[in-house]
Parts: structure tokens; sequence; C-alpha cells
């Protein structure tokens, strides 16, 4: 299975095309339907961090969710499955590097699916995409 | 993610409410369109700039967020430096942030007892106290402390003004995201005037697209052409400074006030150079995959501690190297990045503090303002000295300074040196001396400003125009901008928005647009700009024409003032026109 990975942080430009991205695949134009985050490091010059879900082997998000709304998925990470889940962000504390984040308008979290749609609009080669050996 | 949703803010009650506009976002499309109108509808007409009759309107369009490049807010204000229709556009996150935040503009209106920021969100505004932001040195440190207070990293925008806006110098700035201006025509001083430091505005919503495969077919060809066609490749590169060494081989490059019109140290501020050896990061606005920001670096021990550095970014772009480097003969990179440091550290808008400073060089030199006055002993490619001024232009110690914080053509008013005070319809000269189009341009643009319609290329591209066809490409360029405006897209990305593709990414949000209604839109927002202008005095039999720019050959050779005489009075006739029919 693939996983989204980050090849170098050091070269994003905080273009946010890729949040644009995730959310578009779902047929959205925006940022809340985004399964990664850039933000800046305490201003542009000092570069960006890029927040994306590292698909954990073993995944505390998972572990966290009182209603098991999330399963693992073949090559890590987790799947969600929106019709269990009760909102209650327990995942989204769960997550020590904050990859699982909030759709305010739905109250749900948004988790990447390692898709790989967003690296094909980063031009600067700060995505990419890793085979994985299946568990 | 409204876009049709305008916030009106009044910082005298700290108020505020939304109110849908659709009325003006179906007609107007957004951007300049919009905001144009909501100033006609909230400014008290005829107040003076910095009274609270003046409003500041903050717009963007109906592709921000849905597509790359339309990345930019447009604000509409009236100008403190030119005492008319203001307008100015930046970027940064401001545009993405401002639509995520669920509107398609925001109106400030009324002056506050107190310094404030405004921390805009979906939610509404909150009014915060700025006692103790005001007054605060530098605008990076202002920038630091609100990144600190606000909510919503990543997903917001920080405008923020320096000193220089707070003691309303007629050309300060507001910065966004530390390395985007809303540069020109004072918008800083209004912000100033209204004792409103800063906005935060942050927010993430967004919009299920009706048709969403051709939104992202429409997406996918503007995201190729915006990453693979040549037309974005200069920007992508060397960034806008790659203008540097032909607009100098082509003679067009102001230099030393435009006694010259080549620089000799063209080659240590040139694109290349500033690549090779000090670009130490590249950036980019939302939504944009070119990012043309390029920031140097400079590295610089402390005299008084061995082994202790500290390293600053310092955005470059051609309008700084021009105006802080050749136009005041300096060529000493370190010194000119550093000087372009201290411009952004008080918030001034760089072409014209250059422009202001190379003036004042020429006015001492020729004895028109003592050293008393000037305090530091201005010369040519003295950095240093050029740094120190501009502190005093923020500070506004004594007369002189206080007069030259208004612009070189009130200074030269006062001082005299009128022929070589380079402005253009009261706006400091932007750094092409191309041929008569782009003087032309800077004189009858509605903002007075080498964006207005790029004359500079038309000097470079087109020969043997009459004044009349001259002119009369200037405002067919200058109409179409207003659709680019309208839809905030970013100019350097024109070659991408042919009216075709405009077309095409309107059709899939539902928009009836084809191309000859955009291009009679774009006419239409035109002549309303016009009319505003000649509402609030602007009368173009008194523009004037500084001397200086025919005494020195450009590209196009001597420029004739017959031409320029010509031109003006063409211009004039279409302008009176206008006014008697709107
Ligand atoms: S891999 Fe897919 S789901 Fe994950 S961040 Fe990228 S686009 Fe979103
Ligand atoms: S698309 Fe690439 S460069 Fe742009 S913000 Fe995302 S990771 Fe950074």
């Amino acid at each position: 299975m693939k996983r989204l990975v980050i090849m170098d942080a050091e070269r994003c430009v905080g273009c946010q095309l890729c949040m644009f991205a995730c959310s578009r695949r779902l047929g959205f134009a925006g940022l809340d339907k985004s399964a990664l985050h850039v933000k800046s490091v305490g201003g542009f010059e000092r570069g960006f961090t890029v927040v994306v879900c590292r698909a954990c082997i073993d995944p505390p998000c998972l572990r966290a969710c009182p209603v098991d709304a999330l399963r693992a998925r073949d090559g890590g990470g987790v799947i969600l499955d929106l019709s269990k889940c009760i909102g209650c962000r327990f995942c989204e504390r769960a997550c020590d590097i904050g990859a699982v984040f909030w759709d305010d308008s739905m109250n749900k979290p948004v988790i990447c699916v390692h898709c790989g749609y967003c690296v094909g609009y980063c031009n600067f080669r700060v995505l990419g995409v890793e085979g994985m050996i299946s568990r | 993610m409204n876009q049709n949703n305008v916030l009106y803010v009044d910082l005298e009650r700290k108020s505020f409410y939304v109110k849908n506009r659709s009325d003006l976002f179906n007609e107007w499309l957004g951007g300049v369109g919009v905001a144009l109108q909501l100033y006609k509808e909230e400014a008290v007409k005829g107040s003076a700039p910095l009274s609270s009759g003046n409003v500041i309107v903050f717009a963007v369009g109906p592709l921000t967020a849905l597509y790359p490049l339309a990345s930019k807010v447009v604000a509409v204000f009236k100008s403190p430096l030119t005492g008319n229709y203001g307008e100015s556009h930046a970027g940064g996150r401001s545009a993405t942030a401002i639509r995520s935040a669920g509107y398609g503009a925001i109106l400030i209106k009324g002056v506050s007892d107190r310094p404030i920021y405004l921390v805009i969100s979906e939610k509404g505004v909150q009014f915060k106290d700025a006692a103790t932001l005001w007054g605060m040195r530098s605008t990076f440190t202002a920038g630091r402390v609100l990144r600190e207070a606000s909510p919503g990293t990543g997903v917001r925008t920080i405008m923020r003004i320096g000193r220089a806006g707070e003691k309303l110098v007629r050309y300060a700035c507001v910065v966004s995201e530390t390395y985007r201006h809303f540069g020109r025509m004072g918008l800083g001083a209004v912000f100033g005037s209204k004792k409103l430091k800063a906005l935060v505005i942050h927010g993430k919503s967004s919009m299920r697209m009706p048709k969403i495969k051709a939104y992202r077919d429409v997406y996918d060809e503007i995201y190729d052409l915006a990453v693979k066609s040549g037309s974005m490749k200069k920007y992508h590169e060397l960034g806008t400074p790659m203008n540097i060494l032909p607009i100098n081989a082509l003679g067009a490059l102001p230099t030393r006030n435009l006694l010259e019109a080549r620089f000799e140290g063209a080659e240590n501020i040139s694109g290349e150079d500033l690549a090779a050896k000090k670009l130490g990061r590249r950036v980019a606005c939302s939504h944009c995959p070119v990012a043309c920001i390029h920031l140097a670096t400079i590295r610089e021990p402390y005299p008084d501690e061995p082994y202790f550095y500290k390293t600053t970014f310092v955005s470059y772009d051609y309008e700084l190297l021009y105006s802080l480097g050749s136009m005041l003969g300096i060529s000493d990179i370190n010194g000119l990045l550093k000087l372009m440091d201290e411009v952004e550290i008080g918030g001034l808008d760089a072409i014209s503090t250059g422009v202001a400073l190379a003036w004042a060089t020429e006015a001492y030199k020729k004895g028109l303002i003592k050293l008393n006055d000037l305090v530091v002993d201005l010369d040519w490619g003295k950095a240093d000295a050029y740094r120190e001024a501009v502190k005093l232009i923020v500070d506004q110690p004594n007369e002189f300074y206080k007069a030259l914080a208004m612009g070189v053509d009130h200074s030269s008013k006062i001082y005299g040196g009128r022929d070589f005070a380079l402005s253009f319809g009261g706006n400091e000269m932007p750094g092409y001396h191309t041929g008569p189009a782009s003087h032309i341009g800077y004189l009858i643009g509605s903002r007075h400003s080498h964006l207005d319609a790029a004359g500079y290329s038309i000097d470079q591209k087109m020969k043997g125009l009459s004044p009349e066809e001259m002119v009369d490409k200037l405002i067919e360029e200058e109409q179409w901008r207003q659709i680019l405006s309208s839809l905030v897209i970013c100019y350097f990305a024109r070659g991408i928005y042919e009216p075709s593709i405009v077309k095409k990414a309107l059709d899939v949000l539902g928009y009836e647009f084809d191309e000859e209604r955009l291009k009679e839109l774009g006419r239409c927002i035109y002549r309303e700009k016009q009319a505003l202008k000649a509402s609030e005095g602007f009368r173009p039999s008194e523009l004037r024409i500084p001397e200086r720019i025919f005494e020195v050959p450009s590209f196009r050779g001597l420029i004739d003032k017959n031409y320029m005489k010509a031109a003006l009075d063409h211009y004039s006739k279409i302008f009176n026109k206008i006014v008697a029919t709107e």
C-alpha cells in the first residue's frame, strides 16, 4: 500500500496547493476538508511545517476512538467510518503530531487516506508517495 | 464561504454587521469592481483622506480559494498621498483568509478613540486593544506578537502597519505576512489615522463545488499553465529582479534620481547575482504554485561579541532594487539589503521612499536643502546614511522630514527642485524610463502606477504609435486589468488568465460572462474610476510632467514634449467625455 510522505519540508514555499487539492479531492474548494496542514514556523522567513499523517502501524488515534469508527488501514494509518463517528475529538487529541484535522462544519475528523492526490500539486517536491509493504 | 457577504466594521462604535450584497457581486464580480462601489456608498464625499469620513474597503473575487493565482486582495480608499482615489493590491495569505472567513469584502469606517486591532473570523469581529503594539519600532515584532496572540495559525493573514503608518507618513504601507504589501498610495497612513494597528483575519471554510469534474479540469488547465508554461518562468526562477539587467541594458533603469538611465552597479543588484550570493528561501502567496517571493539573507556579526551573528531575511523585488538601489546609486548589496530591511521595519512604501530620498539627495547637492535640515550627509551610494534617513522619515524630527513624509510633490513645492521631483499625479515614479508610454501611463493611470497599464511593455514592443494610438492602447490594457483586479488575479498570471480561461473558470460557477461582456465590464469599471476621480477633484489639465524625464534619453530616445502633450490632450478628451456622460 502506498503512503504519503514528506520528502523535504525545507523546500516548502507555503503555497498550500496541497491543502486545496485535498479538499478538492472530495469535491470542495477551500481548506476545511484537508487532511494535511501547512503553517509557518513562526514567520514565513523561518520556513514551514508540513503536517501529514505518518500512517502509523499502531495508530494512537485508532486506540483512542471509543466507538470503533477508526479501523486499521492496510499499510498503516486508519480508515474513518463517518457513520460511527460521534465527533468526540478523542482521535484529534491522541495524534502526537497533530495530523488528525477537524472539519468544523461537519464536526468530524479529517484523516489522510494516503491517496496521493495532493502530491501532484506540489510543485516543489516536498511531498511524495512511498510504496509500503503490506503487513 | 459565501463571497457575497460584506462585513461592515465601524471603528468608532466598535460595532459590525454582515450584509449579503449579491446585488454588487453579481454585477461587478468582486475585487476592484465591488470595492469601488462600496467605497462610493460609504465614503463621505469630499472628506480628507486622514479624516473619519474616509473608508477602507478590502475585496476578493469569485475565483479566490477556488483556483490558483486568484490570490490578491484589492484595497480601495482615499489616498493621503495623492488626495484622490487610492487603490493597492497585496497577496500573502490575505485573499484566502478573507474568503475562507466567509467574506467577499470588508469595509472599515470611522476612527477609533484608541489604538486597536481587529480579529476577524466567521463569527465576526473582536476589537482588541493595541496600546502595547502602538509605537513598536518594527513591523516584524508587531507581527510576532500578533502571531502568538491570535488564533488560526496556517489559515490567517496578519496585516499590520509600522510606525510610519502610525505617524501618518503619506506613503506608509500595510504589511501582510511580513513580505507582502499594500505598498502604494499610503494605505498605512489611513490605518494610522483610524488608530488601526492591524487586522488578523482567519478562517477555513470550504464550499461544495457544483460541476466538480468541470471544476477539476479547468483547475488542472490553469495549474499546468502556471507550472509548465514559459510565461511564469521568470517569476519562478529569479523573480522580478531578473528584469534589472535587461532594463539596464535598454538604458531604462532610473539611476541617481534619473540623472542617468544606466546603472554601472546593475550587475551587483541583479537577480542573477542575488540568487547566486544571497537567496536564502523562496515563499509563495496562498494558492500560488509560482513562489515569486525571494528572500535574501544577510549575516552580520555583532561588533561587541565575537562569534555572535544575526541572520536577517529580506524580501527583494525589482521595484525595491530600483528605488532603493539604482535610484540612490547603491551597488553594495549588503548595504542595500539592510536599507530595504529598514524600510520594512518602519512600514514604508519602498518606491516612494527611494524616490523621495533620491530627490532629497539631488536637492541637497544643488544647495536647496541645508545639512542642518537633512541631519545626515546624503550622497549617492552611501547606504548607511540612507538608512538613517529612513528612520528620520518615520520620526519626522524637523520641518524638512515632516515635508518629506508627505511625498516629493509636496516637498518640492516647499524646497524647490520641482523639475527633478519624480512624482506623477502625486505618486512617486516606478522604475521604468523606457519611453513615452511608461510616463504617460504613470500620468493617466487611475492609480498613477506602472501597474495600471504597463506602459513599459508598449515602449518595448510597439514602435511608431501616434500619441492617440498609444493612449488608446494604455486605456485598453487598463480596462482589461479591471477584470483581472475584480477577479483578484495576480498580474504576474495575466498571461494565463486570458479572456477564454477566465470565461471557463467563471462558467463552472454558473456565471454567464462571455468575453465581450467581460470586456464591457472592464470598460465600465474604468469609467466609474475616472468619474470618481473627477468628483474628487482630479483634472488631467493639472497633471505635471517632471522636466527631468525629457533631459535623459530613455530606451526610446529623448522623449518628445509635443508627443507627450498630444497624448495628454487626447486623454483629457476621453476623460472629459466620460465625466460628462457618467
Ligand atoms: S494523500 Fe490524499 S488524503 Fe492524504 S493529504 Fe494527500 S490528498 Fe489528502
Ligand atoms: S504544495 Fe508543496 S510547497 Fe506548497 S504548501 Fe504544500 S508541501 Fe508546501
